[in-house]
C-alpha cells in the first residue's frame, strides 16, 4: 500500500501542523529548504520507519521525508530534540554494531531498538535517551503512519482519529 | 478576537458576569445586544484557536497527560473528594473562555416534562418551580444559539414547534447493525441531536471528522462557547480572561452585590462594580464563590440563608455494555453519536412484548435513563500503536486483531437529589490565592444504582439479540460520573428550600443572578447543556427587565 502526499498532509494535520495543500503537494525546493533537519537525520528517520512500518507499505522515504521536514520546520527547539535523539541512536548503534543506524541491515535496526528496550520504554519528550527515542522516533513515526488515511486503511479504518477525513466513511459498510 | 489585555475594571457597568462558559456567554451576548454594558470575568485563559491541532495531538499521544490538553490541574485547580464515591473533578471541567464546552461531547437534548415533576408524578425528588412549557421557547432559542443538528424522529421527545436549525447527522453503519436487533426487540431507535455542524453554520465549517470531539474539536464544527463570546464582543461586551473572582462584596444592608473582587495574573486585586451580577461558574465553582463570599451579614456564605448553597450535588452516571461481533463494525471514524433510544427514559421499568423484560422495580424505584449506540467502541488503532510493544508487521497484526469488531452501547442514568451530596469548602487545602479549595462530597442513592442495573439489562438484551459476545459491562460497581455538575444552587419559590427563584435571581440579593446547571432541581438523564442554555436565555430576559 502506497503512502502518498495526501497521507503526509493528513499526518501533519494530526500532528498540529496546518499545511496549505499547495505547500506540501508541490515538489518545490522550498519544501526541504525550510527544514532545520539535516539530510542525515532525515535518512536515519527513514531507516527507522523502514523497520517500524509494516512491509506492505511503500514509498516510505518520500512520506517520512515530507512529514519530518515540515513537522519540524517552524519548531527549532523540537528539531534540535529530534536531531539530538537521532544522534543518540547513531551513537548507540556505533557502540554495539559498529555502524550508524541507517547503515545497518533492517534486522539489525530492529535488534538495536529491542536491545535498548525502546519497545517497553515510556514515550517522554524530556526523558532519558531511550524514552526520547520512543517519543521522537518510534512514536512520532507510528503516529504519522497510523493517523494517515493509508495507515488507517491498513487496519480497515480509512478515517483514523486525528485525520479530517470527512463524514462519508462512518456511514459506509465494510464491503463498500 | 482575543481577551482584553487591559485587566483593570471598567467604570461601574450594567452587568458583571462571572464565568465565560455557555451560560455566561449567552447572557453576555443577549444583554450586550440589548444595549447594556457588560463585563465578563473569566478565571481561565482564552485559548488560541490555532492551538487546537496541537491540543488534539496531546489527546492521541500517550506521552501527554489528559489534563494538559486544556491545561487543567495544579494549585489553581486543587480540590478534595470526600464523598463515598471519588469524584475526578479536574477531568470533569475546563477553565477558560468557553468553559467546559471546550471539551464536551456536544449532545443536546431537552429535558422531558416528567423531569420537572418527579414529586408530583412519582412521589420522589422535588418538582421544579417551572415546567417544560415555560422553557420550551427558550429551548428553541438555545438550539439556534448552539447550532443543533437534529431531526424530529424521536417519538419519546417532548413536544417541539419547529425543526432543529440543521439536519441530523446520517446514521452510522454501526447503527444499521443495531437496527435489526432493536426492531426484533421492539426497541425504537432515533437520531441524536448534536451541537455540531452537519452543514456550514453561522460562519463555521461542517464537521470534517477528526474524531477527537471530546476533548477537542480542531475544526470548530462542534459548538463551544467561544463562538458566543465572539458574538458578545461584537455586541459590545468586554471579556477579561485570567482574572479569578475571589469574592463578591455586598452593600451595608446585604441587599445588593456591589462588586466582584478579582486578581490579575500579576497579582493585582481589582473590584468590578455593576448594577447586576451573574454568577455562571458551573455547578462547583458557583457555590464555592458564594461560600467564599461570606460576611458578617451572611456568615454561611452569600445567598445562603437557606443553607442549601452547595447542597443536592448531582451528576449523571454512565452505564455501558460492549463486546465483539463476528463481523466488521466500522467504529472510530467519528467521535460522536448518531443514534440512541429514549424509549426507557420516562419509565425504565417497562419492557417490550418482543423480548426486553420488564424490570422487577417500579418507576419510583428508579431514575430516568437514555441509551445510545456507540460509533467509537473498542480501541483506536493509532493509540494502540503508540502504546504497543512491537512494530512492523507484528504491530499491524495486533492492530488488525484488536480493531474492527467491537460494538457497544452506553447510556446515562439520572441521579436523585439528596441533601448530603454537596459541594463545600475544604479549609485544610488552599488554592494559588489562598482560598479553601472545593470539597466534592458526592453520594449516590439506591434508585440510581438500580437504574444503572436496569440500563445494563436492556443493553445486554439488545447486544445479545445482535449476536454479540459481551466482553464488558459498566454497572453500579464501576460506573463513574458524566461530568455534569448539577443542583448546587437549586431553584424554587420557597427561600427556605431553595437558593434562586424561578427568575434565577437569588432569594437573598436582588441583583445577584445565577445561571447554569447549579440551579437544576433534578438531573433528568439528558446532557445538561441545552437546558443550561435555555435557562440562561430565560435569565437574560429577566435581567433585561430588571435593568
Amino acid at each position: 500500500m502506497r503512502l502518498t502526499r495526501r497521507d503526509a498532509v493528513a499526518a501533519l494535520a494530526a500532528a498540529g501542523v496546518a499545511v496549505g495543500g499547495a505547500t506540501l503537494l508541490s515538489d518545490s525546493p522550498e519544501e526541504s529548504d525550510e527544514s532545520p533537519l539535516d539530510d542525515g537525520t532525515v535518512a536515519t528517520l527513514v531507516a527507522a520507519a523502514e523497520v517500524l512500518y509494516p512491509s506492505e507499505v511503500e514509498d516510505i522515504d518520500s512520506f517520512v521525508g515530507r512529514y519530518v521536514r515540515r513537522r519540524n520546520a517552524d519548531e527549532p527547539a523540537r528539531a534540535d530534540a529530534v536531531t539530538d535523539t537521532v544522534a543518540y541512536l547513531d551513537e548507540y548503534t556505533d557502540a554495539w554494531f559498529d555502524a550508524a543506524f541507517a547503515d545497518l541491515e533492517s534486522a539489525e535496526r530492529d535488534d538495536a531498538f529491542r536491545r535498548m528496550s525502546v519497545d517497553t520504554a515510556d514515550p517522554v519528550p524530556d526523558g532519558d535517551d531511550v524514552e526520547r527515542v520512543r517519543y521522537y522516533v518510534v512514536n512520532e513515526l507510528l503516529f504519522a503512519l497510523y493517523s494517515s488515511p493509508t495507515g488507517g486503511e491498513l487496519v480497515g479504518l480509512e478515517n483514523p482519529r486525528g485525520n479530517p477525513g470527512g463524514l462519508a466513511s462512518y456511514q459506509r459498510g465494510p464491503q463498500s | 478576537m482575543s481577551a482584553d489585555r487591559d485587566r483593570t475594571p471598567s467604570p461601574r457597568v450594567d452587568v458583571c458576569i462571572v464565568g465565560a462558559g455557555p451560560a455566561g456567554a449567552l447572557i453576555a451576548e443577549r444583554l450586550a445586544d440589548s444595549g447594556h454594558e457588560v463585563v465578563v470575568l473569566e478565571a481561565g485563559q482564552e485559548f488560541d484557536f490555532d492551538s487546537r491541532l496541537d491540543r488534539m495531538e496531546r489527546t492521541i499521544r500517550p506521552a501527554h497527560d489528559g489534563l494538559s490538553v486544556w491545561e487543567m490541574g495544579g494549585e489553581r485547580d486543587a480540590y478534595s473528594s470526600t464523598g463515598e464515591w471519588f469524584y475526578p473533578l479536574n477531568v470533569a471541567r475546563v477553565k477558560g473562555v468557553g468553559g467546559s464546552t471546550l471539551h464536551w461531547q456536544g449532545m443536546v437534548m431537552r429535558l422531558h416534562e416528567s423531569d420537572f415533576e418527579t414529586d408530583s408524578r412519582f412521589g420522589v425528588g422535588d418538582d421544579w418551580p417551572i415546567d417544560y412549557a415555560d422553557l420550551k421557547p427558550y429551548y428553541a432559542e438555545g438550539e439556534q444559539a448552539l447550532g443543533v443538528a437534529g431531526a424530529s424522529d424521536n417519538p419519546f421527545a417532548p413536544p417541539r414547534d419547529e425543526p432543529h436549525p440543521m439536519p441530523a447527522f446520517e446514521p452510522s453503519y454501526s447503527d444499521s447493525l443495531f437496527a435489526d436487533a432493536c426492531e426484533e426487540l421492539g426497541v425504537t431507535m432515533h437520531s441524536v441531536p448534536n451541537a455540531r455542524n452537519s452543514e456550514p453554520f453561522d460562519g463555521d465549517s461542517k464537521c470534517v471528522g477528526y474524531g477527537t470531539c471530546k476533548p477537542v474539536c480542531p475544526s470548530g464544527a462542534k459548538y463551544d462557547a467561544t463562538r458566543t463570546i465572539d458574538d458578545a464582543r461584537e455586541a459590545g461586551a468586554r471579556v477579561i480572561d485570567q482574572v479569578p473572582v475571589q469574592r463578591l462584596h455586598h452593600d451595608a444592608d446585604g441587599e445588593t452585590v456591589t462588586s466582584a473582587e478579582y486578581v490579575t495574573p500579576d497579582g493585582t486585586t481589582h473590584r468590578q462594580e455593576a448594577r447586576e451580577f451573574v454568577v455562571a461558574c458551573g455547578g462547583v465553582e458557583t457555590p464555592r464563590l458564594l461560600l467564599l463570599s461570606e460576611s458578617s451579614t451572611y456568615p454561611d456564605g452569600l445567598a445562603n440563608s437557606s443553607g442549601l448553597v452547595g447542597r443536592y450535588f448531582q451528576d449523571h452516571l454512565f452505564a455501558g455494555t460492549g463486546g465483539v461481533l463476528d463481523e466488521r463494525t466500522r467504529q472510530k471514524h467519528v467521535g460522536f453519536l448518531t443514534s440512541g433510544t429514549h424509549q426507557f427514559y420516562d419509565d425504565p421499568s417497562v419492557g417490550t412484548d418482543q423480548g426486553v423484560p420488564a424490570a422487577d422495580a417500579d418507576r419510583a424505584d428508579m431514575t430516568p435513563m437514555k441509551l445510545e449506540f456507540f460509533n467509537y467502541a473498542g480501541p483506536s488503532p493509532v493509540e494502540m500503536a503508540l502504546d504497543g510493544e512491537t512494530w512492523g508487521d507484528d504491530l499491524l497484526g495486533e492492530l488488525r486483531e484488536g480493531y474492527g469488531n467491537s460494538i457497544a452501547m452506553g447510556g446515562l442514568v439520572g441521579q436523585r437529589p439528596r441533601k448530603d451530596s454537596y459541594i463545600g469548602l475544604d479549609p485544610s487545602t488552599t488554592d494559588d490565592h489562598g482560598n479553601p479549595v472545593p470539597e466534592v462530597h458526592w453520594r449516590v442513592d439506591d434508585a440510581t444504582e438500580r437504574a444503572i442495573r436496569r440500563a445494563n439489562e436492556i443493553q445486554r438484551a439488545i447486544l445479545e439479540e445482535l449476536g454479540a459476545e459481551i466482553t464488558w459491562q459498566v454497572g453500579p460497581e464501576d460506573t463513574g460520573p458524566a461530568y455534569h455538575h448539577m443542583g448546587t444552587t437549586r431553584m424554587g419559590t420557597d427561600p427556605d428550600e431553595s437558593v434562586v427563584s424561578p427568575r434565577l435571581q437569588t432569594h437573598d440579593l436582588d441583583n445577584c443572578w445565577i445561571a447554569g446547571s447549579s440551579v437544576f432541581v433534578t438531573s433528568g438523564a439528558m446532557n445538561p447543556t441545552l437546558t443550561i442554555a435555555a435557562l440562561s436565555l430565560k435569565a437574560a430576559d429577566h435581567i433585561d427587565d430588571a435593568l
